[in-house]
């Protein structure tokens, strides 16, 4: 019986359509709000953390129509390891889709540094592949930005490909 | 509730692929917009427009912006930021967006892309007379790749606007047309049907329910028609082409249970009794939450009867009091967990949002008798909606509280950074001073080098080019020239002679070399300019370094201070709303469970009667076959009122198709 009054208290009150919109747009400006915040501390995170005449981003993109499914990719800078990654289906199709990620953003020295990529995957076939070059990229006053491309064997002449923005 | 289910789920598949076939650029110029992709391709819709705002403020804020690498985007930048804000439920402020890409001065193909967006925006917030106005503004030319789109779009306001004649007209010519097979050939199909076009309309749906293709949106659409359309036929008592059509239902699909339930209706209404049991006997045995699933298990004894079989009637009606009774606990149970708050706490659990099937998930989960009935609740647009909301204040909260301990961490840093530099930087000053000084001395000479080497091009100075040696002997010479006199040597002159003869040597050198080394000093003048220039670059270096060190640590006290003020007013604000949007979400639950309560407790008491019934009908059969009597009209019809067969919608709605936002 209990139960019964408990339920006929909530059911008394119902829940108008103007109620909904009203809330909804309080929801949207408070999303614009926290928004201009994240762009504020983006700016701000750039500007404090990774000055641009030291700043180095390095960007992870796959090859446009391979069905390679990657795994893992491991990064070292200057010898240093300074990302690892291990990559979900979301990532992946993401990735495939036409997206680029942002593995690393750090500080350097202008001059010359030495990256070193490897990465491991499956072939559509399911075998097991993985590749590693090497890259040696100067950093000047300008934020340095390396995208590293991947691709699956056989889908163009370089599985690793690197290009500085 | 059917169709707006019917209607969502396809939806909720369009809306996914729309970012992705629209965002994407043929080939990436800019990283960082590439990076804001990445997310919006995972449906990371705050961090995508976020990335995208900062680039786009950065873009904005530069002197030479056609110098930075977003000037290869920037136009599709500003609109995928408005897709990204639709997608992130932002309607008012991609509006604007919008609007502001329609105001200025932009291509026409380019203002009748946005046009068309925001008719769109429009359409899905059903403000659909201002959705008709906007549409009607595009005039000219128009992107080749959204051509379809904008037409298709055009037929769907249409027909939210009642013009159903008009948008036959655009579904019959986009008939055909890979990216909106099968929608607008339902969409055509509906607005035939408006129109009272039956047999046209029944054409359309039927089309509609053998497209070819895979994929889940084509396979809904594909399922919907023919539910649709055997609804339809239903109706207008086509009995036998209406449980063809449910037939086409994939047993599968979102749409398989009221398939099932229109098939037996189908065979029902034409006494096909026992025929009428094989797709009730499936759906029986479904999830009980589902209405489709509780409307048969009062169908099944009812089937029973018709067929003579009071006993297993009785017997049947019985178990489905027993699933009824069990249903009503877990009704009861539901709502009890809901009102505790357990609902609120459960919706935003992480590891349950992880799994794209979550809704799924979490009503099998036995411990959350809270969310047993969500995906009931998630067919309500205005639920779905409303908990969306909530799972993303949910995220705005975790952001900023992570935030705000965020400006602890970078004040520390600065002070730890204003401890190590503003001790060493005025020592490194007075020395870069001195060091300063001296460049610039050298500097000046190098300068003076420049500009008498110059001279010399338009007039030849030989004596500037004298080695030093020389210059030592000439003077030399003009001092033995001083001491000895010029009457001394007017008396002497085989030493006068001597004296110009070397005074001719060093001349003559000097002349005769001059070209060369005029070139060697030349030569000279570019190996200083390479050593200056190093050195301006090492000066620069440490210029920059040096400005680098105070910027670590200076300014940065207003802006932490601004954005602490504003980090906290959000979460103040978010709370607020969190707990508005979470009472909201509770009450609209318990509403929908309680009506589920009250149609169950109806169709228990119909039950009951139904199961008495039975078992009267199921003694006098029994007492008939023991003394032979002339047999009597069976199971009365009127004494068990089911629910309802499947209606066809009395109000056509418009189908998104795969590439249109819902």
């Amino acid at each position: 019986m209990a139960l019964v009054g408990y339920t006929s208290v909530s059911t008394a009150e119902e829940v108008s359509k103007e109620q909904i919109k009203g809330l909804d747009e309080q929801v949207q400006d408070i999303k614009k709000d926290v928004l201009g915040i994240s762009t504020e501390l983006n700016l701000l995170e750039e500007k404090l953390l990774y000055p641009s005449n030291t700043q180095v981003s390095l960007f992870v993109s796959v090859a446009a129509g391979d069905d390679f499914r990657l795994d893992s990719v491991e990064i070292e800078l200057d010898g240093k390891a300074v990302a690892h990654h291990i990559y979900s289906f979301k990532e992946l199709e993401a990735l495939h889709a036409g997206g680029m990620q942002r593995i690393y953003t750090g500080n350097v020295r202008s001059g010359a540094h030495q990256l070193t990529v490897g990465f491991a995957g499956k072939t559509a076939q399911g075998s097991e592949y993985s590749k590693t070059e090497t890259y040696t990229f100067n950093k000047d006053v300008a934020p340095g930005l390396v995208e590293i491309g991947l691709a699956g064997p056989g889908f163009r002449t370089q599985s690793i490909e690197f290009k500085d923005w | 509730m059917r169709s707006k289910l019917l209607c969502l789920i396809v939806i909720l598949v369009a809306t996914k692929s729309v970012v992705a076939s629209e965002s994407t650029p043929a080939q990436l110029k800019d990283p960082y917009f590439g990076e804001a992709l990445y997310y919006a391709h995972q449906d990371e819709y705050f961090d995508a427009i976020a990335r995208l705002d900062t680039e786009l403020r950065q873009y904005h804020g530069v002197d030479e912006p056609q110098l930075d690498t977003l000037h290869f985007h920037i136009n599709e930048a500003e609109f995928s930021v408005g897709d990204l804000e639709l997608s992130y439920r932002m309607h008012r402020r991609a509006g604007r967006a919008i609007k502001a890409v329609i105001e200025g001065n932009v291509a026409p193909a380019v203002r009748n892309e946005a046009i068309f967006r925001l008719a769109r925006i429009y359409f899905q917030k059903e403000q659909n007379v201002n959705a008709l106005h906007t549409i009607e503004r595009i005039e000219g030319e128009l992107p080749e790749e959204i051509v379809n789109d904008v037409a298709f779009l055009k037929g769907q306001i249409y027909m939210v606007n009642g013009r159903f004649s008009d948008a036959e007209k655009i579904f019959v010519s986009l008939e055909g047309e890979d990216s909106h097979e099968g929608f607008s050939s339902y969409n055509l199909g509906i607005s035939q049907y408006a129109q009272g076009k039956e047999e046209e309309g029944a054409l359309s749906l039927a089309k509609a329910g053998q497209i070819k293709g895979g994929g889940r949106a084509f396979q809904a659409i594909k399922d919907k028609s023919n539910l649709v359309l055997g609804s339809k036929l239903l109706d207008q008592g086509k009995l036998e082409q209406a449980g063809r059509y449910f037939d086409r239902v994939r047993l599968d699909g979102p749409f398989s249970n009221r398939a099932l339930l229109g098939m037996g209706w189908a065979d029902v209404k034409r006494d096909l009794y026992d025929r009428a049991l094989v797709p009730w006997n499936i759906l029986v045995k479904r999830n009980i939450t589902d209405s489709s699933v509780q409307e048969v298990l009062l169908g099944v004894p009812f089937v029973y009867g018709k067929l003579g079989l009071y006993g297993r009637s009785a017997l049947m009606y019985g178990s489905a009091l027993n699933a009824m009774a069990s249903e009503l606990d877990k009704l009861d149970t539901s709502i009890k967990s809901i009102n505790e708050g357990k609902f609120l706490k459960a919706l935003v659990r992480e590891e349950i949002k992880k799994d794209k099937g979550w809704v799924i998930k979490l009503r099998e989960l036995d411990e959350t008798p809270e969310t047993y009935y969500l995906m009931i609740l998630m067919a309500s647009h205005d639920f779905q909606a409303s908990l969306q909301n909530y799972i993303d204040l949910e995220e705005l909260r975790k952001r900023l509280g992570a935030w705000a301990e965020y400006y602890d961490s970078y004040e520390e840093i600065i002070s730890i950074r204003r401890a190590y530099y503003e001790p060493l930087l005025p020592i490194i000053d007075a020395k870069f001073r001195k060091l300063d000084s001296k460049i610039r001395l050298r500097l000046e000479q190098r300068d003076k080098l420049d500009s008498r080497l110059k001279s010399m091009l338009v007039a030849p100075r030989p004596e500037f080019l004298a080695t030093a040696e020389e210059r030592i002997a000439r003077a030399k010479i003009a001092q033995i020239e001083k001491k000895l006199g010029k009457a001394l040597l007017l008396s002497d002159p085989s030493t006068q002679h001597r004296i110009n003869r070397l005074k001719g040597h060093f001349l003559w050198n000097i002349h005769t070399k001059y070209d060369e080394r005029q070139t060697e000093a030349f030569k000279h003048l570019a190996d200083l300019d390479k050593d200056i220039k190093r050195l301006k670059e090492i000066n620069g270096s440490f210029v920059r370094t040096r400005q680098a060190a105070t910027q670590s640590y200076q300014g940065y006290d207003k802006p932490i201070a601004r954005l602490r003020i504003k980090t906290r007013n959000a979460q103040a604000k978010v709370k607020v709303l969190m707990a508005r949007q979470g009472h909201m979400l509770e009450v609209m639950a318990v509403n929908e469970l309680v009506k589920r309560r009250q149609k169950l407790e109806q169709a228990q008491v119909k039950a009951r009667f139904a199961m008495a019934d039975s078992y009267d009908r199921a003694t006098a059969k029994e007492k008939q076959s023991s003394v032979p009597q002339p047999q009597s009209k069976l199971n009365d019809e009127e004494n068990i009122q089911l629910d309802e067969a499947p209606k066809s919608d009395e109000t056509p709605e418009p189908t998104a198709s795969p590439g249109q936002d819902g």
